[in-house]
């Protein structure tokens, strides 16, 4: 056998066998040949930094109310992006609303997927009375649309971030669990779990080695796609008078208290739902570039 | 968990294999299916078991169940001992002991039956660390070992290859390594090389049946298909409907079958002597296994059938040297109206 390679001739070698860390760096070099995930990226991670490192940069006050300079225009001197209602820099609570907007899209999601993942791949890897009992339970939540489960669970908790991180993880647990079983099932009753068992390994070897390791994938990705539906969910909760209460700076909030200044300020009125709406595009287009350059073996 | 570590009970003196009366049953909550009726074989160390028939005959259930690697719904009953050890008897933790080490499995679709997210390496090495529990480099080296004994060729580089990378052929000898990462005794193989181009079929079973040389296997193949059964093994079971209807040497069984089955089977198959001819089929389709017929199952389909067979399910008779098959033309009860010689009494 060996001596057969040894006299195939180097340009007849199979790709495959260049040395090979090859799958992560296939996908690295998918990721960037691809415009617009890069792009997407690259916006997210200027408005990132910029949420962050500002505030600490910059003597920016969120609060300074003046009657005076109410609803200047953007481009006003010391005033980048105008100021609101109340005369409150908008770049400066922007910056400072995105804090609390992006971790309300990051936290109940991160949340929602480790106990979504945990209870989906027990359900989907138990099957039987087990996947019965943890899926009903969850078809119970599935019943509500997001917004109205997440808008009826801190109304009945009432206004507040934790009640409002809190409703959102909730309302997320149930389809997260639902992409883990429904995965877990297929990979369950793949022939490699059987060849696992066959080789003598225990049900907890293969759920923590072979399962979760091909579950992961598909569960970031999606959960990834939350996140962005998890900002806007925010937003609306805070829109409602549900979620932060003022002053505090939050994107949803802001819009909802600049929306009586659309005819007299529109572009001021229309720059918090425009952050909202970039950032959520961006992280859906994101996580569908990252699941088209994870995606070769299917 | 805590059984793994209990030592198993062990007879010494006993064949590698030893399956008595094994039946398979499937139930759910509408119909009760006999997968698996009423087996029994013996195999010796170091011997080649060939199981060939039809899709649905049972024979992949018969092989898993040596190893108890079925659904929950399946209910076994007769007895399965491997080197001694009755597997039927095992508690759920004390499998993982006999599974791998004594006994391990090869699949017939080498993509599936690899983790893809996983290198070949790593699935080697996780497995022998697990069993051997030795250290990462050592587990690593025993996998480039392995990987050069199923004669990979570049297999250093092919360690840190995924089973996406790699072509069908060297998939299933990747498989191979795998299920001989922990020197079994046993090896089971699920239809070794059915996924696989004519041309690395007969490599894979050449390198099968070295192995097993070598390492003194014992070897319980799977296939549909007679040429892979001449190739490997030292003796066939030819199973219908859940039953062995044959069974015997290789060569006594493909020289002059005695079940009309086995006949039908080498005469639909193409061979180099009979070039040219028509080949001929075996009239019908398998039975419902849940609604079998009262008598010989295969009586529907035989071209010999009479009204004896009607009668009831014929028992394994001698053929011979060992040859057993199930079928009163021929037999020593020929036109007798009852069976009087049970032939798996005396196994």
């Amino acid at each position: 056998m060996t001596d057969q390679t040894l006299s195939l001739p180097l340009t007849e070698r199979p790709a495959a066998i260049r040395p090979s860390t090859s799958y992560w760096s296939g996908v690295r070099r998918r990721l960037a040949r691809d415009p617009v995930t890069m792009i997407c990226a690259a916006i997210l991670l200027v408005i990132l930094a910029a949420v962050i490192f500002a505030p600490l940069l910059f003597p920016l006050d969120p609060y300074k109310t003046s009657m005076i300079r109410r609803l200047k225009p953007p481009g006003t001197p010391g005033f980048l992006l105008g100021t609101d209602e109340l005369g409150r820099d908008m770049l400066a609570r922007l910056i400072h609303g995105g804090r609390l907007s992006l971790f309300m899209g990051f936290a109940p999601v991160l949340v929602a997927t480790c106990i979504g993942a945990t209870l989906g791949i027990i359900a989907g890897y138990a099957g039987g009375a087990v996947n019965m009992g943890i899926m009903r339970i969850m078809d119970v939540f599935y019943a509500f649309p997001s917004v109205l489960l997440a808008v009826a669970i801190s109304g009945a908790l009432g206004p507040g971030i934790i009640n409002g991180l809190f409703a959102l993880t909730l309302v997320f647990i149930p389809p997260i669990t639902r992409v883990a079983e429904s995965v877990t099932t297929q990979i369950r009753a793949q022939d490699f779990v059987d060849a696992a068992r066959a080789t003598g390994a225990s049900a907890t070897r293969i759920v923590t080695g072979h399962v979760l390791s091909n579950v992961a994938g598909p569960i970031l990705v999606y959960a990834a796609g939350l996140i962005s539906v998890s900002i806007i969910i925010a937003s609306g909760l805070s829109f409602l008078g549900l979620g932060v209460s003022p002053p505090t700076p939050e994107w949803g909030l802001m819009l909802s208290a600049m929306r009586q200044a659309i005819y007299v300020a529109p572009v001021n009125a229309v720059l918090p739902g425009a952050m909202i709406f970039i950032v959520s595009i961006c992280f859906n287009m994101m996580s569908d570039g990252v699941r088209s350059a994870m995606d070769v073996r299917a | 968990m805590t059984h793994e570590n209990a030592p198993l009970p062990v007879e010494s003196a006993a064949p590698l294999v030893s399956v008595e009366n094994l039946s398979v049953t499937f139930r759910s909550p509408d119909k009760t299916v006999t997968v698996v009726n009423d087996v029994s074989f013996t195999l010796r160390e170091g011997e080649a078991l060939c199981l060939l028939g039809e899709s649905g005959s049972g024979k992949t259930v018969t092989m898993r169940s040596l190893m108890r690697l079925l659904p929950p719904t399946a209910h076994y009953t007769g007895r399965i001992r491997l080197r001694g050890i009755d597997v039927l008897a095992l508690k759920a933790g004390q499998l993982s002991g006999i599974r791998g080490s004594l006994v391990s499995m090869i699949f017939q679709e080498p993509m599936t039956a690899l983790d893809p997210v996983f290198t070949i390496g790593q699935q080697i090495a996780e497995t022998v660390r697990r069993h051997d529990g030795v250290s990462h480099a050592a587990a690593r080296t025993r996998a480039l070992d392995l990987l050069e004994l199923v004669q990979i060729p570049s297999a250093r580089r092919r360690l840190d290859a995924y089973p996406f990378e790699l072509s069908g052929g060297l998939r299933q000898r990747a498989m191979i390594a795998l299920a001989l990462s922990c020197r079994p005794r046993i090896l089971l193989a699920d239809e070794p090389t059915t996924a696989l181009d004519a041309t690395v079929q007969i490599q894979v079973l050449l390198l099968l049946r070295s192995l097993q040389r070598e390492l003194g296997m014992s070897t319980i193949f799977v296939t549909h298909d007679l040429g892979v059964a001449c190739e490997v093994a030292d003796r066939v079971a030819i199973m219908y409907a859940g039953r062995f209807v044959e069974h015997g040497a290789v060569d006594d069984v493909l020289t002059h079958a005695a079940h009309p089955y086995t006949e039908g089977l080498l005469h639909s198959t193409v061979h180099a002597e009979r070039q040219g001819g028509r080949l001929e089929p075996i009239a019908g389709s398998p039975p419902d296994l849940a609604a079998l017929p009262p008598g010989c199952s295969f009586e529907p389909r035989c071209v010999f059938a009479r009204a004896a067979c009607r009668a009831g399910m014929p028992p394994l008779s001698e053929r011979g040297a060992g040859q057993l098959a199930r079928c009163i033309r021929g037999s020593s009860i020929h036109e007798a109206s009852a069976p009087v010689y049970d032939a798996e009494a005396s196994l």
